[in-house]
């Protein structure tokens, strides 16, 4: 199936175009906590049966089957909390936040879900510092759904279930987005990442407790997979890539915009396309290159279109769809300098823990810079890919790390994708006399 | 400068409040702080430091690594201008030289009015809103140089309707005493009550 999601299977974004949908009163009026009261009735762990059989893959960025990280918790450690990962700051990533504004109580709805199934007894909701309309429509909502007996004490009046959700905003940091630097910032600290093993959050997370750290919109999935089941949410996209999922298409297209999607079977050429979605490219351009899942993701080209937005397709062809990003050039596009901006944002973003990252980032982008700037030297171009081979040696994919996080890694990908395929437009920046010694040296 | 005033001192003990190590709360205290003064004072900070029980250079250090996070004095509003790379696609590098233009300030610099503080940022989450700004964290979508100018006369004479640097949300949580389910302390409890529910005695157990 290639066509466009119809309205009606919209299922995180249905209330997106419902004006008070983002208020108690619009919520409830269009189904809003019925997925709770479900899940209430049933067993908890039922509820994470459930989950399983959804096969819901995680949409932050690592696409990790959620129902299978729920079961990483060790048994008979308590407590257990959970962290929602709202510090969305992927370049080109824009789903958390819209979810975040205009639909709050389903994000709400679906953290008491995830604490009720697993065990989680707090909640921290740790919103990215710059989305201050999010913030102030996720503390309405928590204030509202507390009143209303929703979140806190006796949820819904069972005397069994409390829960408090904790609203925590960050300030200004891209790291932060990893799970583990996450939970650093969230004690307190520099959000700076743990090594992996052994501080996998499932086992050893917040104040050393295990931690489930699920993004925005993985859990804004569980209100309709408790409500219609898992097999339902299975039984749409693909085998592995189940549900729907949202993509924001962003860069030289028609009509940029943010969709959710049948997800793992409508396609690359579908979505950058279709009159329904971005409306193919802007008049009298055409299709140079696209960023398929956020700025960490090795680039696409023309003859990737037919893909569709499924997880292993993508893998295997290279690449990633990550956060559900996806930012289309056109042949108006300076790939170099496109490549500077993206490898400039890992440079300056870098938290300095690990060296290969904190040293190699700036010297990539620093030979960049320069190569803009007409002063590069003929080896710079060789010298771009050695820098990259000691951040992420062999320059496969997935990235073999030498950091403790992929970011390092992850700035390695614009320069391995548009080197190889525009080689000829960095030499071009390279200043004459260096073009002719670059000819007699090779 | 400032410690926390007597109405941050309540907004912040409740904040501290909903963390079951009160350390947690320092980022949201010291974005409070910075509501109060506009950008984070060291008194701010040593105040901080008692309020949560660590010393005044481990709130230094974590202030330090954020972004947000101003020790010195700002301009009434940061003009933060997105140079992600969507917004890049879509012109961010010309709006930047044209504010450096008008403003006579580059990234980072206020004008000698104290108004208006310029930044160049990565990426804000407004991609397909591009060339994109905020505004003391409010957005303006497809910004052109005409917008921009106007923006800039809205600031300068306090017509744009945004308050000034530092106040984030509008609205803060609160909950009250008897809807509060109560901090889960990390070496308290045992198993949920919930958990002990098995209607079905079908669950994977896990």
């Amino acid at each position: 199936m290639s066509a466009p999601a119809p309205p009606d299977l919209r299922i995180i974004t249905s209330r997106f175009d419902i004006e008070d949908g983002h208020t108690l009163a619009g919520y409830e009026r269009t189904g809003g906590y019925a997925g709770l009261g479900r899940a209430l009735e049933m067993a908890p762990a039922d509820v994470h049966s459930e989950v399983r059989t959804a096969s819901l893959l995680g949409r932050g960025g690592a696409g990790f089957p959620a129902g299978v990280k729920w079961g990483f918790c060790p048994p008979g450690v308590w407590p257990r909390y959970l962290v929602v990962n709202g510090d969305e700051s992927e370049p080109g990533t824009y789903k958390d936040r819209l979810l975040m504004e205009r639909d709050p109580h389903q994000l709400i709805e679906g953290c008491l879900i995830a604490c009720y199934a697993l065990g989680l007894s707090q909640c921290f909701l740790y919103v990215r510092g710059e989305m201050a309309h999010a913030q102030e429509r996720l503390a309405a909502a928590l204030n509202e759904a507390y009143e209303a007996g929703f979140v806190g004490r006796s949820v819904l009046g069972a005397p069994d279930f409390s829960v408090d959700i904790t609203l925590h905003w960050g300030a200004g940091a891209y790291i932060v987005g990893e799970e583990t630097a996450l939970i650093e910032s969230l004690e307190g600290n520099r959000g700076m990442p743990r090594l992996k093993p052994p501080y996998f959050p499932a086992s050893i997370g917040l104040y050393g407790k295990p931690t489930i750290v699920n993004n925005v919109e993985t859990l804004a999935n569980l209100p309709w997979i408790v409500s219609n089941g898992g097999e339902a949410f299975a039984a749409m996209g693909a085998d592995n890539s189940t549900g729907t999922r949202v993509f924001a298409v962003s860069g030289h297209v028609a009509s940029p915009g943010v969709f959710e999607v049948p997800f793992g079977t409508t396609t690359f050429r579908d979505i950058i396309f279709d009159p329904r979605y971005a409306g193919g490219m802007r008049p009298g351009r055409t299709l140079k290159t696209f960023i398929p899942g956020g700025a960490s993701a090795p680039w696409f080209f023309e003859e990737h279109l037919d893909l569709p937005l499924e997880k292993t397709t993508v893998d295997q062809a290279g690449s990633m769809l990550g956060s559900g990003a996806i930012v289309v050039m056109d042949d108006t596009t300076d790939v170099v300098k496109a490549c500077h901006n993206v490898v400039r944002f890992f440079a300056r973003e870098s938290c300095g823990k690990c060296t290969p990252c904190r040293e190699g980032t700036s010297w990539l982008e620093k030979i960049l810079s320069r190569l803009l700037a007409g002063q590069g030297r003929p080896q710079d171009l060789d010298l771009l890919m050695d820098v990259c081979d000691n951040i992420s040696p062999g320059i496969n994919w997935p990235p073999r790390q030498t950091t403790i996080c992929p970011l390092g890694p992850s700035a390695v990908s614009p320069i391995a994708s548009a080197l190889e395929r525009f080689r000829a437009e960095f030499e071009a920046y390279l200043p004459a006399t260096a073009v002719t010694v670059t000819g007699v040296a090779s | 400068m400032a410690r926390l005033n007597a109405n941050s001192l309540g907004v912040a003990q409740e904040i501290i409040a909903r963390y079951p190590v009160p350390r947690s709360a320092l980022i949201p205290l010291l974005h409070l702080a910075q509501e109060q003064d506009g950008y984070v004072t060291e008194d701010a900070m040593a105040h901080i430091a008692e309020l949560v029980g660590v010393t005044p250079a481990e709130v230094m250090g974590t202030c330090s690594f954020y972004e947000m996070l101003k020790r010195e004095p700002v301009g009434d509003y940061m003009v933060n201008i997105c140079n992600g790379i969507s917004c890049h696609l879509l012109g961010s590098s010309d709006l930047i030289h044209h504010a450096e233009a008008t403003l006579g300030v580059r990234p980072g610099g206020t004008t000698d009015d104290g108004k208006i503080t310029l930044e160049a940022v990565e990426c804000i989450a407004a991609c397909t809103e591009a060339p994109c700004l905020q505004v003391n964290y409010r957005y303006r979508n497809r910004v052109t140089a005409e917008d921009f100018d106007q923006l800039v006369s809205e600031l300068r004479d306090d017509t744009a309707k945004v308050a000034s640097h530092g106040q984030l949300a509008r609205v803060r949580q609160h909950i009250g005493d008897d809807r509060r389910a109560g901090v889960s302390p990390p070496d308290g409890q045992g198993e949920p009550a919930w958990m002990a529910r098995n209607p079905s005695d079908n669950g994977d157990g896990s």
